[in-house]
């Protein structure tokens, strides 16, 4: 078995910000009737987090579930655990009018961390991220310049970005320059 | 720049997140309607100057169809509401009788 590798494999930027590839992590995309009993023990069993409301994020490390849309989940999983955690929901959901999907190895993860971090989000996404505005434990879905993406707060000052895989390579160049030495705006 | 409330995320998108979707409320004519009902389906859209219904979609973003009422000509935006609905909620009309008394669109007023 060929050894699977991220994206970029754990590329990195310092600037006003620390902008850096995460490495592989595990993601199903979970379609569905959010308010399904099922559903939410399936999440539960997968994750240990409730459903989450509109636009939460329930996340700790690399494990959790995000509010995609009105009817989507993504569910964060380590990668190893995936194919295992995707087959107990498939079992789990197999009664149910849903849909559990693998999509690890379609999509990036990006952290971008330090002081200003909201400044380099603001550069590329058209959001209001000021800290009144928008906090950790909130997702927000959007494009990143040309391409789409999400994202969210673990901290006060770290932000997890995902975007598909293809697209990668120009969102890590993106951040890179929206993080260039010296370019802080000062608005955050 | 227009800023419009995705009814579905709850989110306040600006243009670029979104994707216009035409006239709202059509009334599909397919097999079996007259060619001159088909031929309205087709062609014949509403270009008002004033109080106009869309369709929009959260493009980046959640990805859900939402309905607009707003003015074309001040760009001011009265509301939007859900996809799963053939004509606009009575708050929607209501708030628009506020601002634009006597205002028609198409068979609506």
């Amino acid at each position: 078995m060929s050894e699977p590798i991220s994206a970029l494999n754990h590329a990195s930027f310092s600037g006003i910000a620390m902008v850096e590839e995460c490495g592989l992590q595990g993601m199903i995309t979970l379609r569905g009737d959010l308010s399904d009993k099922v559903l939410a023990k399936a999440v539960k069993d997968a994750t240990g987090q409730k459903v989450p409301a509109q636009r939460e994020v329930l996340v700790k490390g690399d494990t959790g579930v995000a509010w995609m849309s009105t009817d989507e989940l993504l569910v964060l999983v380590p990668y190893a655990e995936v194919e295992a955690k995707l087959a107990d929901m498939a079992g789990a959901l197999s009664g149910t009018h849903a849909l559990a999907v693998n999509v690890s190895d379609a999509r990036a993860v990006f952290s971008v961390s330090g002081p200003s971090a909201r400044e380099v989000l603001g550069k590329v996404a058209p959001v209001e991220l000021s800290a009144e505005a928008f906090q950790p434990g909130q997702i927000r879905r959007s494009r990143l310049a040309q391409v789409a993406g999400a994202f969210w707060m673990d901290d006060a000052e770290t932000f997890r970005v995902v975007c598909f895989r293809s697209a990668a390579d120009y969102v890590f160049n993106l951040l890179k320059v929206a993080a260039q030495p010296g370019s802080e705006v000062g608005v955050y | 720049m227009l800023i419009l409330n995705c009814p579905y995320c709850g989110v306040d998108a600006e243009e670029t997140e979104l994707a216009a979707g035409g006239e709202a409320h059509l009334k599909r004519f397919g097999p079996g309607s007259s060619e001159d009902e088909f031929h309205d389906y087709l062609f014949m859209r509403e270009n008002p100057k004033g109080v106009h219904f869309e369709r929009w979609r959260h493009a980046n973003g959640c990805g859900k169809w939402f309905h607009a009422a707003r003015c074309t000509q001040t760009l001011e935006v009265f509301g939007t509401y859900s996809a799963q609905t053939t004509e606009p909620p009575q708050e929607i009309k209501d708030a628009i009788t506020a601002k634009r008394p006597g205002w028609t669109w198409r068979n609506l007023s």
